[in-house]
Protein backbone atom coordinates (compact mmCIF):
# COMPACT_ATOMS: atom_id res chain seq x y z
CA UNK A 1 0.00 0.00 0.00
CA UNK A 2 2.82 2.06 1.20
CA UNK A 3 4.54 1.88 -2.27
CA UNK A 4 1.76 2.35 -4.12
CA UNK A 5 0.45 5.50 -2.16
CA UNK A 6 3.25 7.06 -1.15
CA UNK A 7 1.60 9.63 -0.39
CA UNK A 8 -1.96 9.18 1.20
CA UNK A 9 -3.14 12.81 1.73
CA UNK A 10 -2.14 13.53 -1.93
CA UNK A 11 -4.35 10.97 -3.71
CA UNK A 12 -6.82 11.22 -1.82
CA UNK A 13 -6.85 14.79 -2.92
CA UNK A 14 -6.55 13.98 -6.18
CA UNK A 15 -9.09 11.21 -6.56
CA UNK A 16 -11.96 13.46 -4.53
CA UNK A 17 -10.69 16.26 -7.43
CA UNK A 18 -11.39 14.15 -9.84
CA UNK A 19 -14.50 12.58 -9.22
CA UNK A 20 -15.55 16.78 -8.57
CA UNK A 21 -14.54 17.44 -11.63
CA UNK A 22 -15.79 15.14 -13.64
CA UNK A 23 -18.69 15.91 -11.75
CA UNK A 24 -20.16 11.93 -11.64
CA UNK A 25 -19.51 8.70 -9.60
CA UNK A 26 -19.74 6.46 -12.30
CA UNK A 27 -17.39 3.27 -12.25
CA UNK A 28 -15.85 5.21 -15.16
CA UNK A 29 -14.95 8.22 -14.02
CA UNK A 30 -13.90 6.26 -10.28
CA UNK A 31 -10.90 3.90 -12.14
CA UNK A 32 -9.68 7.02 -13.92
CA UNK A 33 -9.80 8.89 -10.46
CA UNK A 34 -7.88 5.97 -9.16
CA UNK A 35 -5.32 5.65 -12.05
CA UNK A 36 -4.30 9.41 -11.31
CA UNK A 37 -4.35 9.15 -7.24
CA UNK A 38 -1.81 6.16 -7.86
CA UNK A 39 0.31 7.57 -10.87
CA UNK A 40 0.62 11.63 -10.16
CA UNK A 41 2.33 11.39 -6.57
CA UNK A 42 4.87 9.22 -8.67
CA UNK A 43 5.34 11.48 -11.56
CA UNK A 44 5.80 14.37 -8.91
CA UNK A 45 7.84 12.46 -6.14
CA UNK A 46 11.03 14.45 -6.39
CA UNK A 47 8.73 18.12 -5.47
CA UNK A 48 7.61 15.79 -2.11
CA UNK A 49 10.71 15.23 -0.55
CA UNK A 50 9.02 14.80 2.53
CA UNK A 51 5.31 13.68 4.48
CA UNK A 52 2.75 15.88 6.23
CA UNK A 53 1.84 14.60 9.76
CA UNK A 54 -1.06 16.47 10.66
CA UNK A 55 -1.72 15.99 14.22
CA UNK A 56 -5.59 17.90 13.91
CA UNK A 57 -7.43 17.32 11.32
CA UNK A 58 -10.19 18.91 13.20
CA UNK A 59 -8.24 22.01 14.22
CA UNK A 60 -6.96 22.07 10.35
CA UNK A 61 -10.84 22.32 9.45
CA UNK A 62 -11.82 24.91 11.59
CA UNK A 63 -8.68 27.12 10.43
CA UNK A 64 -9.95 26.74 7.28
CA UNK A 65 -12.90 27.95 8.43
CA UNK A 66 -11.29 31.09 10.56
CA UNK A 67 -9.05 31.73 7.42
CA UNK A 68 -12.47 32.35 5.06
CA UNK A 69 -14.33 34.62 7.61
CA UNK A 70 -11.11 36.81 7.84
CA UNK A 71 -11.44 36.94 4.04
CA UNK A 72 -14.87 37.95 4.23
CA UNK A 73 -13.98 40.69 7.21
CA UNK A 74 -10.53 41.99 5.43
CA UNK A 75 -11.65 42.14 2.44
CA UNK A 76 -14.66 44.73 3.14
CA UNK A 77 -11.71 46.24 5.54
CA UNK A 78 -9.43 46.67 2.44
CA UNK A 79 -12.50 47.61 0.22
CA UNK A 80 -13.26 50.98 2.67
CA UNK A 81 -9.01 51.49 2.37
CA UNK A 82 -9.55 51.47 -1.47
CA UNK A 83 -12.68 53.64 -1.53
CA UNK A 84 -11.95 56.31 1.29
CA UNK A 85 -8.61 57.11 2.45
CA UNK A 86 -6.21 59.40 -0.38
CA UNK A 87 -3.58 57.37 -1.73
CA UNK A 88 -0.81 59.56 -0.22
CA UNK A 89 -2.09 58.23 3.17
CA UNK A 90 -1.84 54.87 3.01
CA UNK A 91 1.60 53.71 4.73
CA UNK A 92 2.38 50.67 3.28
CA UNK A 93 5.32 48.78 5.08
CA UNK A 94 7.54 45.70 4.59
CA UNK A 95 7.26 43.62 7.68
CA UNK A 96 9.65 40.92 8.68
CA UNK A 97 7.80 37.96 10.50
CA UNK A 98 9.96 35.80 12.07
CA UNK A 99 8.24 32.03 11.96
CA UNK A 100 9.33 28.66 13.65
CA UNK A 101 7.19 26.64 11.88
CA UNK A 102 9.59 22.98 10.75
CA UNK A 103 7.20 21.54 8.18
CA UNK A 104 7.06 23.37 4.90
CA UNK A 105 3.34 22.16 4.37
CA UNK A 106 2.57 24.48 7.67
CA UNK A 107 5.01 26.99 5.67
CA UNK A 108 3.55 27.00 2.54
CA UNK A 109 0.20 26.98 4.76
CA UNK A 110 1.29 30.40 6.49
CA UNK A 111 2.00 31.96 3.38
CA UNK A 112 -1.07 31.55 1.47
CA UNK A 113 -2.83 32.59 4.01
CA UNK A 114 -1.02 35.92 4.56
CA UNK A 115 -1.34 36.45 0.67
CA UNK A 116 -5.02 35.38 0.87
CA UNK A 117 -6.02 37.70 4.16
CA UNK A 118 -6.40 41.05 1.96
CA UNK A 119 -4.26 43.75 3.68
CA UNK A 120 -1.15 42.08 3.49
CA UNK A 121 0.80 39.60 1.23
CA UNK A 122 3.58 37.60 1.46
CA UNK A 123 6.80 38.18 -0.94
CA UNK A 124 9.47 36.58 0.16
CA UNK A 125 11.50 33.77 2.56
CA UNK A 126 14.80 34.02 4.42
CA UNK A 127 17.24 31.84 3.15
CA UNK A 128 17.10 29.45 5.82
CA UNK A 129 13.01 30.17 5.79
CA UNK A 130 12.96 31.22 9.52
CA UNK A 131 11.36 34.52 8.50
CA UNK A 132 9.01 35.98 5.98
CA UNK A 133 8.69 39.26 4.55
CA UNK A 134 5.54 40.30 4.40
CA UNK A 135 3.84 43.88 2.74
CA UNK A 136 1.32 45.60 4.08
CA UNK A 137 -1.13 48.23 2.34
CA UNK A 138 -1.58 50.39 5.13
CA UNK A 139 0.20 49.53 8.31
CA UNK A 140 0.20 52.85 10.76
CA UNK A 141 1.48 50.05 13.50
CA UNK A 142 3.38 47.58 11.55
CA UNK A 143 4.37 45.55 14.96
CA UNK A 144 0.89 44.69 15.84
CA UNK A 145 0.20 43.10 12.19
CA UNK A 146 3.07 41.31 13.29
CA UNK A 147 1.89 40.16 16.33
CA UNK A 148 -1.59 38.93 15.01
CA UNK A 149 -0.03 37.17 12.63
CA UNK A 150 2.05 34.78 15.10
CA UNK A 151 -0.60 34.58 17.36
CA UNK A 152 -4.03 34.02 15.13
CA UNK A 153 -2.39 31.50 12.35
CA UNK A 154 1.18 30.40 13.30
CA UNK A 155 0.16 29.40 16.94
CA UNK A 156 -2.63 27.48 15.64
CA UNK A 157 -1.17 26.10 12.51
CA UNK A 158 1.93 24.64 15.08
CA UNK A 159 -0.44 22.95 17.04
CA UNK A 160 -2.20 21.18 13.76
CA UNK A 161 0.84 20.02 11.95
CA UNK A 162 3.65 18.25 14.22
CA UNK B 1 -37.91 30.29 -9.29
CA UNK B 2 -38.89 31.90 -6.28
CA UNK B 3 -38.28 35.41 -5.19
CA UNK B 4 -36.45 34.44 -1.97
CA UNK B 5 -33.66 32.47 -4.34
CA UNK B 6 -33.96 35.18 -6.61
CA UNK B 7 -32.74 37.75 -4.26
CA UNK B 8 -30.55 35.76 -2.83
CA UNK B 9 -28.76 34.95 -6.22
CA UNK B 10 -28.59 38.69 -7.33
CA UNK B 11 -27.61 39.83 -3.81
CA UNK B 12 -24.47 37.60 -4.68
CA UNK B 13 -24.37 38.74 -7.86
CA UNK B 14 -23.96 42.89 -6.65
CA UNK B 15 -22.07 41.97 -4.22
CA UNK B 16 -19.36 39.77 -6.57
CA UNK B 17 -19.73 42.56 -8.50
CA UNK B 18 -18.69 45.45 -6.44
CA UNK B 19 -15.83 43.92 -5.12
CA UNK B 20 -14.37 43.34 -8.96
CA UNK B 21 -15.03 47.11 -9.44
CA UNK B 22 -13.60 48.06 -6.24
CA UNK B 23 -10.54 45.89 -6.67
CA UNK B 24 -9.80 47.69 -10.39
CA UNK B 25 -10.70 51.07 -8.87
CA UNK B 26 -7.51 50.01 -6.55
CA UNK B 27 -5.40 48.73 -9.51
CA UNK B 28 -5.84 52.73 -10.38
CA UNK B 29 -5.96 54.58 -7.62
CA UNK B 30 -2.67 53.18 -5.78
CA UNK B 31 0.69 54.45 -6.22
CA UNK B 32 3.60 52.11 -5.62
CA UNK B 33 3.45 48.52 -7.71
CA UNK B 34 3.54 46.65 -4.27
CA UNK B 35 0.14 48.41 -3.25
CA UNK B 36 -1.14 47.92 -6.50
CA UNK B 37 -0.40 44.25 -6.26
CA UNK B 38 -3.00 44.12 -3.24
CA UNK B 39 -5.47 44.98 -5.41
CA UNK B 40 -6.05 42.29 -7.77
CA UNK B 41 -5.37 39.13 -5.06
CA UNK B 42 -8.38 40.71 -3.12
CA UNK B 43 -10.87 41.03 -5.53
CA UNK B 44 -10.79 37.29 -6.71
CA UNK B 45 -11.17 36.09 -3.09
CA UNK B 46 -14.51 37.58 -2.35
CA UNK B 47 -15.56 39.39 -5.81
CA UNK B 48 -15.34 35.67 -7.70
CA UNK B 49 -16.38 33.84 -4.39
CA UNK B 50 -19.99 35.45 -4.30
CA UNK B 51 -20.36 35.30 -8.08
CA UNK B 52 -19.69 31.63 -7.82
CA UNK B 53 -21.59 30.71 -5.18
CA UNK B 54 -24.37 32.59 -6.76
CA UNK B 55 -23.47 30.42 -10.27
CA UNK B 56 -23.62 27.40 -7.63
CA UNK B 57 -27.10 28.04 -6.37
CA UNK B 58 -28.55 28.85 -9.63
CA UNK B 59 -27.65 25.89 -11.35
CA UNK B 60 -28.45 23.62 -8.19
CA UNK B 61 -32.12 25.33 -8.45
CA UNK B 62 -32.37 24.80 -12.11
CA UNK B 63 -31.16 21.51 -12.53
CA UNK B 64 -31.46 19.62 -8.73
CA UNK B 65 -27.67 18.76 -8.39
CA UNK B 66 -24.96 20.50 -7.03
CA UNK B 67 -22.12 21.76 -9.30
CA UNK B 68 -19.23 20.71 -7.80
CA UNK B 69 -17.30 22.23 -11.09
CA UNK B 70 -18.15 25.70 -9.37
CA UNK B 71 -16.77 24.62 -6.02
CA UNK B 72 -13.85 23.45 -7.51
CA UNK B 73 -13.15 26.94 -9.26
CA UNK B 74 -12.99 28.73 -6.34
CA UNK B 75 -11.01 26.25 -4.85
CA UNK B 76 -8.35 26.46 -7.61
CA UNK B 77 -8.69 30.42 -7.45
CA UNK B 78 -7.86 30.25 -3.58
CA UNK B 79 -4.45 27.70 -4.03
CA UNK B 80 -3.19 29.92 -7.51
CA UNK B 81 -3.61 33.40 -6.05
CA UNK B 82 -1.27 33.37 -3.35
CA UNK B 83 1.72 31.88 -5.87
CA UNK B 84 1.09 33.75 -8.32
CA UNK B 85 1.20 37.18 -6.06
CA UNK B 86 3.95 35.79 -4.71
CA UNK B 87 5.82 35.60 -7.49
CA UNK B 88 5.00 38.69 -9.15
CA UNK B 89 6.13 39.94 -5.20
CA UNK B 90 9.80 38.30 -5.98
CA UNK B 91 9.97 39.96 -9.50
CA UNK B 92 9.54 43.53 -8.18
CA UNK B 93 12.15 42.57 -5.42
CA UNK B 94 14.23 41.34 -7.56
CA UNK B 95 14.69 45.04 -9.11
CA UNK B 96 16.25 45.87 -5.87
CA UNK B 97 14.49 49.14 -5.30
CA UNK B 98 12.82 48.81 -2.18
CA UNK B 99 14.51 48.99 1.48
CA UNK B 100 14.25 45.85 2.93
CA UNK B 101 13.37 45.31 6.99
CA UNK B 102 16.23 42.78 8.48
CA UNK B 103 15.89 39.05 8.97
CA UNK B 104 15.19 37.46 12.41
CA UNK B 105 18.17 35.27 11.56
CA UNK B 106 21.89 35.62 10.34
CA UNK B 107 20.79 34.09 6.61
CA UNK B 108 19.66 36.56 4.40
CA UNK B 109 16.55 36.91 2.64
CA UNK B 110 16.31 34.26 -0.37
CA UNK B 111 16.07 35.96 -3.52
CA UNK B 112 18.41 39.01 -2.48
CA UNK B 113 20.72 39.77 -5.03
CA UNK B 114 24.69 39.57 -4.17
Amino acid sequence: MRKLFPHPYLSVTLFVAWILLVNSAALGSALVALVLAAALPHVTAAYWPGRAHIRHPLALARYVALVLWDVLTANIHVARLILFTPADQLQSAWISVPVDLQSPEALALLAGTITLTPGTLTAEFSADSKTLLIHALHAPDPDAIRDDIKSRYEARLKRIFA
Amino acid sequence: MSLLLETCISLLLVIGGLFGLIGSFGLLKLKTPMQRLHAPTKATTLGVGATLLAAAIAMYWQTGSASWQVVMISVFLFLTAPVSALYLAKTHLHLGKDPLPPTSTKADWAGKRR
